[in-house]
Parts: C-alpha cells; sequence; structure tokens
C-alpha cells in the first residue's frame, strides 16, 4: 500500500508544480514506482514541466467519468519506466469532480504505486479540496514573501481542521545574499511564523527556468542547486536523515570574479 | 552600499524585520476571524455573563476585533443601563 502526498500553497506561482515534478523525478530515480496526479483542472501543467505534453490521450476527467481506463490514461515517462502522469483535463473545471471521486482515485492508485503524488491547485475552493481529498500527508510549499506566507498559514489552518497528519514545509526560492543582508526571512523566522515541521529548502537557481523550458526536472541535473535540494528532500520523504543543506551566498565580489572567468562555484 | 551605510547608523530596519511584524498582526487577525455566526454566538454568551451584574442596552452591544499599534484586540461596547445595586 503506497503513500498520497498533495503538494499545495494557496498562493499560486511558489513552485508547487516545480516541486511535485522533482520529487517525482527524484523518487522514480530512487527506484520507487510514482505517479502524479494533475489536480489542476482546467489550468493543467505538470504535463509540460515534465515534458509529456505531447503524448496525452486521456485525463483524470475521463477516468472519474468513466469514459477511460486508469491504465489508458496513465502517461508513461520518457525517463523513468516507474513514473507515470495523470493530467488534469484542460477543457472542464474545478466541478468535475467531487473529493469522494478523487478520494476513491487516489486509494485506487495507492494499491499499485509506492507513492502518489497530487499537483493541487492554487486556491482554498473546490479544487483544493479535490486535492486533498485522497492525501494521507500535505507538504506546503511556501516562498520568504509575505503574501506567500500568509496563504500557506491560512492553508495549514484548513488542513489542521481536516485532521489530516500535520502539513510538512518546503521554503521555496530563497536567496542566501538577501537573508544575509537582513532583506529576507530565514528559515527560522518562516518555521516560527508557520510552527510546522521543515521537510525542506529550495535555493532560488535560474537552471529552473531552464528546466522548465526543457521539460527536465532540475532533481536529474547534478550541477542544480535546486536540484540537490530536491534529491534531499526526496531521501526525506524516504525516511532517510538527510541534513539541510547550506546555503551559500554567491553575490560576493570574488564569487562574482569567479563566475566571469568561467570557474563556477 | 547606501543601504548598509544606513543600516549601519540605524537609520533602516532591515525589511525582513519589517515582513515579519507585519505578518505576525495580519496572521493573528487571519487566526482570529470568526464566522459572523460565531462573533453572534460570542456576543449573546458575553451579554449573558454581563447582564448578571448589570443593565445593559442590548442594541447598542458591540463586539469586535480592533487593531491597534502593534497589537490585536477584542474589543466590546456596551452600553450600560443601569447598574444593580449590590447585595453584600
Amino acid at each position: 500500500m503506497g503513500e498520497a502526498i498533495v503538494i499545495t500553497s494557496g498562493k499560486g506561482g511558489v513552485g508547487k508544480t516545480t516541486t511535485t515534478a522533482n520529487l517525482g523525478a527524484g523518487l522514480a530515480k530512487a527506484g520507487q514506482k510514482v505517479a502524479l496526479i494533475d489536480a489542476d483542472i482546467g489550468l493543467r501543467n505538470l504535463d509540460v514541466v515534465m515534458g509529456l505534453e505531447n503524448r496525452i490521450v486521456y485525463d483524470l476527467v475521463d477516468v472519474v467519468e468513466g469514459f477511460a481506463k486508469l491504465k489508458h490514461a496513465l502517461i508513461k515517462d520518457k525517463r523513468f519506466e516507474n513514473l507515470y502522469l495523470l493530467p488534469a483535463a484542460q477543457t472542464r473545471d474545478k466541478t468535475a469532480v467531487s473529493p469522494e471521486q478523487m478520494h476513491e482515485l487516489v486509494s485506487h492508485m495507492k494499491e499499485e504505486f509506492d507513492y502518489v503524488l497530487i499537483d493541487s491547485p492554487a486556491g482554498i475552493e473546490q479544487g483544493f479540496k479535490n486535492a486533498v481529498a485522497g492525501a494521507d500527508k500535505a507538504i506546503v510549499v511556501a516562498t520568504p514573501e509575505v503574501s506567500s506566507v500568509r496563504d500557506a498559514d491560512r492553508i495549514i489552518g484548513l488542513l489542521e481542521a481536516q485532521e489530516k497528519h500535520k502539513p510538512f514545509l518546503i521554503i521555496n526560492r530563497i536567496r542566501a545574499s538577501m537573508v544575509k543582508k537582513g532583506d529576507m526571512m530565514d528559515i527560522d523566522d518562516m518555521i516560527e511564523i508557520l510552527a510546522i515541521e521543515l521537510l525542506g529548502v529550495v535555493p532560488d537557481d535560474e537552471f529552473i527556468v531552464v528546466s522548465t523550458n526543457r521539460g527536465e526536472p532540475a532533481v536529474l541535473n547534478p550541477q542544480s542547486k535546486a536540484g540537490e535540494a530536491y534529491r534531499n528532500i526526496t531521501r526525506r520523504l524516504q525516511g532517510e536523515n538527510v541534513p539541510m543543506m547550506k546555503l551559500d551566498d554567491d553575490s560576493g565580489f570574488l564569487n562574482r570574479l569567479r563566475k566571469l572567468m568561467g570557474f563556477k562555484s | 552600499m547606501f543601504d548598509l551605510f544606513a543600516r549601519v547608523f540605524g537609520r533602516e530596519d532591515a525589511s525582513k524585520d519589517v515582513a515579519k511584524e507585519r505578518l505576525r498582526l495580519v496572521l493573528v487577525h487571519d487566526r482570529a476571524s470568526l464566522s459572523p455566526q460565531a462573533l453572534e454566538n460570542l456576543k449573546n454568551d458575553l451579554l449573558k455573563v454581563i447582564s448578571e451584574y448589570m443593565d445593559i442596552d442590548d442594541e447598542g452591544f458591540r463586539v469586535d476585533f480592533s487593531r491597534h499599534d502593534d497589537a490585536m484586540a477584542l474589543v466590546a461596547n456596551i452600553p450600560i443601563r443601569n447598574v444593580k445595586r449590590h447585595s453584600v
């Protein structure tokens, strides 16, 4: 029996889909059998982030409505044969499925997969309720910004009201140089405010843009700092005790000089 | 560079402290937000308790959250019609 984890945030654009794609690819690379569900019906994106947009035939709504079988709707990843994606419908809206239907679908998928990762839409309405319905655990993604932390707090309140397992926090897009100057909240500030367990910290990394352009999750790139952070989170999800990555500040004069001269640290 | 200079001489707070302080306040408000029904229940309960001690005007009775400079407060405005005579 596998485990279902929802990745959510409240606020849009903080990295839910990127996180889902990277954790999925990371877990699959570690040999786990993984299914990703894009629960953002009407605004699907996990397919493009994974580079699988050309292979979609059926989607989540087709499966829920009994129009297609689950095994026909699941898209096999290009890189890993133990990684699958169930895409969202693009021409329907959040009301096309109910929380009960999602719960049933996810329970069914947990029989076959070690991990079922559910990419939640932004917001706190039905799309969020659908995404959360079948999950055993929740990961809340937040960036060190006032608006993101506020929405994360709201989401944590809603998750706790559902008596799910207390959610875990991933702090995304942290910038060491700004933290050092006192212009960005640091890890301790965020934990103090949100009061939940930290699962990982992902540094702001330009490579994420490149990897999304290509449809290749950064976790598979050994040079990417964000990729390294996602690899660590993947190991923690599997029960390993991995220390938090040290965030280095590469804004200093020497570092910039080194970069300029091609000695990329 | 000017930023650093200004900060060293205490002319400007680190902006993350501003963010934290603003968040602290806004979250107290968000977390304390009660549904209109819950606020009404709270009001009725307060009314019941206070009525044991004094005669109050329940028409003019107001309960609300109020934000001061650095704190949140539950503010009740309770017009008194008459105070009962102490029997003890």
